[in-house]
């Protein structure tokens, strides 16, 4: 059994349809990169997947179980196995960074303070960002949003981490402290769904890349494939284009 | 002058500043309650125009019409509209509750659009976060979306109560005494005018000026983050 499947997901926002029938299966520890060019769909389908966006056809399973999005108990579940660090980071910006971390374990989860402080400070110190504790999002660059924003998602103990663009308002030595992050956690045995520009970074952490285009998977391999082998030539033009920045 | 240091202390007799203190006590409950309230009716209209269900599109309707109703028309008319509506149906209902009543009316429609121009000013990514990590309605509002609203609705909100103190006078008309009215009473008894409005004039002064520094402080404090 796939630890996460989708199948023929189509979404959209308003009568704007983005997403024309994702297909997917993921198997748990799997890290699944998304890549494909700008407006592609990618950020809508990790949207849709957390419950943001409604679909309007097709289906998502987790462990097995299909998720009605229509379903507020259903979506509770899901977001108590499932979670995802934005593009944008969307840190709250009235809490601090350890409020950040600690607010949805203590106040939603009802789990014991103290105990939950503890375990935050220890993800924000793996992050890099242990000094940052009392800083407000607002005073922190966008790397370190972010890095707070992995720590956030981490703090839930997930059983499948959806992040977006993880790695674009990184420095560089951060990207590799990040990456060691990642591959930890896959060797926990979570599941992940990257989406990423950096077609470096998509290729070391990756099992498996999945193309999108036009809210459409074209193509999905190992890296190898997709970068060196790739069959669609939609997949050999971005790749070749990505490549050459 | 003389008049008046003569009149003085038959004016400050323990009678009179009962009675004035009594006056000064209904205009800080009018105020109080009625803001107070004014506040979380103003609340719950705000969530509900903001409100995207389907079914309750007669309710935000109506809901708008009546922020638009009440805001336009004057205290006074409100408050004797609220006095000929109540008092057949409720005639338990004290002159003070009536007026306190009224407030609570208008202040609800001014205070529902400074709220929902609060809670619009909050970026979608703050709710949308708080949805993703499984916040409910009430958690989103009370962790997430009021702590970042109230820096958009304080400074005009404490500018309507501030104001609205002074409006309350017009409650005499209903027969209310409250601050204004008793200055009046003083004076139709013999005191002089200085003597009954001056002493009026500074219990409205040592009324809102507080008032203004507390709210000063409250928004220093919502700032705050930005500055540490
Ligand atoms: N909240 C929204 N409302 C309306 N349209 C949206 C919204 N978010 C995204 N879109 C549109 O949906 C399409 C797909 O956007 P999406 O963000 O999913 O692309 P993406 O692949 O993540 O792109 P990028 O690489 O630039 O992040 C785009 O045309 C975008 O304009
Ligand atoms: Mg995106």
């Amino acid at each position: 059994m796939r630890h996460l499947d989708i199948a023929d997901l189509h979404a959209g926002y308003g009568s704007q349809q983005i997403l024309h029938g994702v297909s997917l299966s993921v198997d748990r520890g799997e890290v699944l990169s998304l890549i494909g060019p700008s407006g592609s769909g990618k950020s809508t389908l990790l949207r849709t997947l957390i419950g943001l966006t409604q679909p309007s056809a097709g289906t998502v399973s987790v462990g097995g179980e299909a998720v009605d999005y229509a379903r507020k108990a259903d979506l509770a579940r899901l977001r108590d196995r499932m979670t995802i660090v934005f593009q944008q980071y969307n840190l709250f910006q009235n809490m601090t960074v350890l409020g950040n971390v600690t607010v949805t374990p203590v106040k939603i989860r009802k789990r014991p303070a103290a105990e939950v402080e503890a375990r935050a400070r220890a993800l924000l110190d793996r992050v890099g960002m242990g000094d940052k504790c009392d800083a407000y999002p607002e005073n922190l660059s966008g790397g370190q949003q972010q890095r707070v924003a992995i720590a956030r998602a981490l703090a839930l103990d997930p059983e499948i981490l959806l992040l977006d663009e993880v790695t674009s308002a990184l420095d560089p030595e951060r990207v590799g402290e990040v990456l060691a992050v990642i591959r930890e956690l896959a060797g926990e045995g979570i599941t992940m769904l990257i989406v990423s520009h950096e077609m470096a970074f998509v290729r070391e952490v990756s099992t498996r890349v999945a193309m999108m285009d036009a809210g459409r998977v074209v193509e999905v391999g190992t890296p190898a494939q997709i970068f060196e082998n790739p069959t669609e030539a939609r997949t050999r033009d971005f790749t070749a284009r990505i490549f050459r920045h | 002058m003389d008049s008046v240091l003569a009149q003085a202390p038959a004016f400050f007799s323990a009678g009179n500043i009962a009675f004035v203190l009594a006056a000064l006590w209904r205009t800080i409950a009018m105020t109080a309650i009625g803001c107070s309230l004014g506040f979380v009716f103003g609340l719950g209209i705000a969530i509900l125009r903001r409100s995207t269900i389907g079914w309750l599109a007669p309710a935000r309707w109506l809901a708008a019409l009546y922020v638009e109703t009440f805001r336009r028309v004057p205290f006074l008319v409100i408050l004797i509209m609220a006095l000929f509506a109540l008092q057949p149906v409720a005639p338990q209902l004290s002159l003070l509750a009536i007026a306190t009543i009224a407030v609570t009316l208008v202040a609800t429609a001014f205070l529902s659009e400074t709220i929902r121009g609060g809670l619009d000013s909050v970026p979608r990514q703050q709710w949308e976060g708080a949805a993703a990590l499984n916040f409910g309605a009430w958690h989103t509002l009370v962790r997430v979306m009021l702590p970042q609203a109230m820096r958009v609705i304080l400074p005009p909100a404490s500018a309507f109560v501030v104001m609205f103190v002074k409006d309350t006078s017009l409650a005499s008309h209903l027969g209310v005494v409250e601050l204004t009215f008793s200055g009046k009473i003083l004076v139709n008894r013999g005191f002089s005018p200085v003597l009954g409005f001056g002493v009026i004039l500074v219990l409205y002064f040592a009324l809102s000026w507080p008032l203004s520094i507390a709210a000063a402080r409250l928004e220093k404090r919502l700032a705050a983050p930005r500055h540490r």
